[in-house]
């Protein structure tokens, strides 16, 4: 060892620098935010709670092709349709577990009307897992409560897909 | 009869007096202790609780109280209640010789130190104990790196006491201050002070010494099967042997309630503030210490205490020693 080093660990000198740079990161800013109170900016990618939306007029997008429920990889989507009496096709019932769900998008990107989307909201942790299985009524709920965000969003990341 | 009763009364009063604020500032010093941590790291920590997140602590006490207390089927249920009780009473009844000021102590005992020395010796029961009753291989292997650990820097605590001692000629803490009213000892033992604050890291199993719990090999070392109270009494002896450790510190090397600047407006401020002001400054420095400083391997651990700070201190004493005798200032009793 060199004389240097020795002289180094016996005055404790790499302790006392290491003990001053914490005295001087000590005062400065904080780099975490403030999270229940200040929140952090959401990629309009961002793939989080589940929706289902409608047309302006108050229709349903979902033409109950199934393409989600075939591409979903954890088989989280139960679908079931039937005629109604306009001729069209729509679901009967359209369940997600979100326990079973891996929050991959594909059904986000499979679908052809642009239906079935994952919104912005990752907060929706609930006390019992029976709340975390989501049926139809649920999910148009979502589309209603987070439309303008969910059509924002949709529309910044439209030239990317 | 009545007389007795009146006494137990009085002394019971006297040591809730103690124990009180020192339950009270066990908990305070676990907010401050997470936050300096959190600070130095540039995190908030917490601060959502209370003022700050001041009442933290009491909100984590009170999760411990509701939480269920699992004894694990294959341990030895009597050792394994009683370990966070040995550790917790342990860390507790040491403060009953540590000095406020000149008449508050509540045990004026005349072997003060060694009394703190033998209770913080027992202290590795607890863990011991609780490793071994756990039955369990994670909590075993942390109660014996815990073990020999203590005792090794044990052995250096009690000969940098020793050089401390020698100084002072009385084993009387409150004696021990008095000493320190020209100068406070850690000016001429300076290197002792240093010594003694590493070997207390160690003895309190604090980082960079927090072998027994080092939670990236052992989980949680001998804690590891305990839950809900009794884990949360663990962690307030752990807590109260880090004041003691520090309060030792400060009696014995900062001149304990001595005030450092005996001038008007400073002499009005009263003694106890002195000393826990300075039990403060050590403290702060111990989650400092946390902060910054890398776990020790275990055999780098056993080499620092046997084989550098043993063979120093007790150079230091026959140093200490021969000065004393050649200049003739060995104290007089």
């Amino acid at each position: 060892m060199k004389i240097s080093r020795i002289l180094k660990t016996i005055f404790l000198i790499d302790f006392l620098t290491g003990l001053l740079i914490a005295l001087k990161e000590l005062f400065k800013a904080k780099k975490t935010i403030n999270y229940p109170f200040e929140k952090g900016k959401i990629s309009p990618r961002a793939r989080g709670e589940h929706a289902l939306r409608r047309y302006p007029n108050g229709e349903e997008r979902c033409i109950a092709c199934k393409l989600c429920e075939a591409v979903c990889p954890a088989q989280a989507i139960t679908i079931e349709s039937a005629e109604r009496s306009d001729g069209s096709r729509k679901t009967t019932r359209y369940d997600i577990d979100m326990l079973k769900c891996i929050y991959c998008g594909l059904c986000e990107e499979s679908c052809p009307v642009d239906a079935i989307v994952q919104g912005p909201n990752f907060e929706f942790a609930t006390e019992t897992r029976e709340e975390l299985y989501y049926n139809k009524e649920k999910l148009l709920a979502n589309g209603d409560r987070w439309e303008n965000v969910l059509a924002a969003n949709i529309k910044a990341d439209g030239p990317y897909r | 009869m009545q007389e007795y009763f009146y006494l137990l009364l009085s002394e019971i009063y006297k040591i809730l007096f103690l124990l009180v604020p020192v339950l009270v500032s066990v908990a305070m010093i676990v907010w401050l202790d997470r936050r300096m941590w959190a600070f130095v790291q540039k995190r908030r920590g917490p601060n959502v609780v209370g003022p700050f997140g001041l009442f933290q602590s009491l909100a984590d006490a009170l999760k411990y109280l509701f939480k269920e207390i699992i004894i694990p089927a294959s341990s030895n249920k009597i050792i394994f209640i009683l370990a966070p009780i040995v550790t917790m009473t342990l860390a507790l009844i040491a403060w009953a010789v540590i000095p406020f000021s000149e008449d508050f102590v509540l045990a004026d005992i005349n072997v003060g130190i060694l009394y703190i020395f033998a209770v913080s010796s027992l202290g590795v029961y607890g863990i011991i104990m609780g490793g071994w009753a756990s039955n369990s291989k994670y909590p075993f292997l942390g109660a014996i790196r815990s073990a020999a650990q203590m005792v090794s820097y044990e052995v250096s605590i009690g000969i940098i006491i020793i050089n401390v001692l020698l100084c002072v000629g009385s084993l009387n803490l409150s004696d021990i201050v008095l000493a320190q009213e020209k100068i406070w000892f850690i000016v001429p033992l300076f290197p002792m002070f240093v010594i003694f604050f590493i070997s207390a890291l160690a003895e309190t199993n604090r980082p960079p010494f927090d072998l027994p719990e080092a939670e990236a090999e052992l989980v949680a070392g001998y804690q590891t099967e305990y839950s809900g109270m009794m884990y949360a009494m663990f962690w307030l002896g752990e807590y109260a042997n880090i004041l003691l450790m520090c309060s030792l510190g400060s009696i014995l090397f900062l001149g304990g309630w001595l005030s450092p600047i005996n001038i008007y407006p400073f002499d009005l401020i009263p003694s106890p503030i002195w000393l826990i002001l300075k039990i403060l400054l050590l403290f702060i420095l111990f989650s400092l210490v946390k902060a910054i400083v890398p776990r020790y391997r275990y055999d780098q651990l056993m080499r620092l205490g046997w084989k550098i700070f043993l063979p120093f201190s007790l150079f230091w004493v026959v140093l200490t020693a021969s000065y004393l005798l050649y200049f003739n200032l060995l104290p007089v009793i």
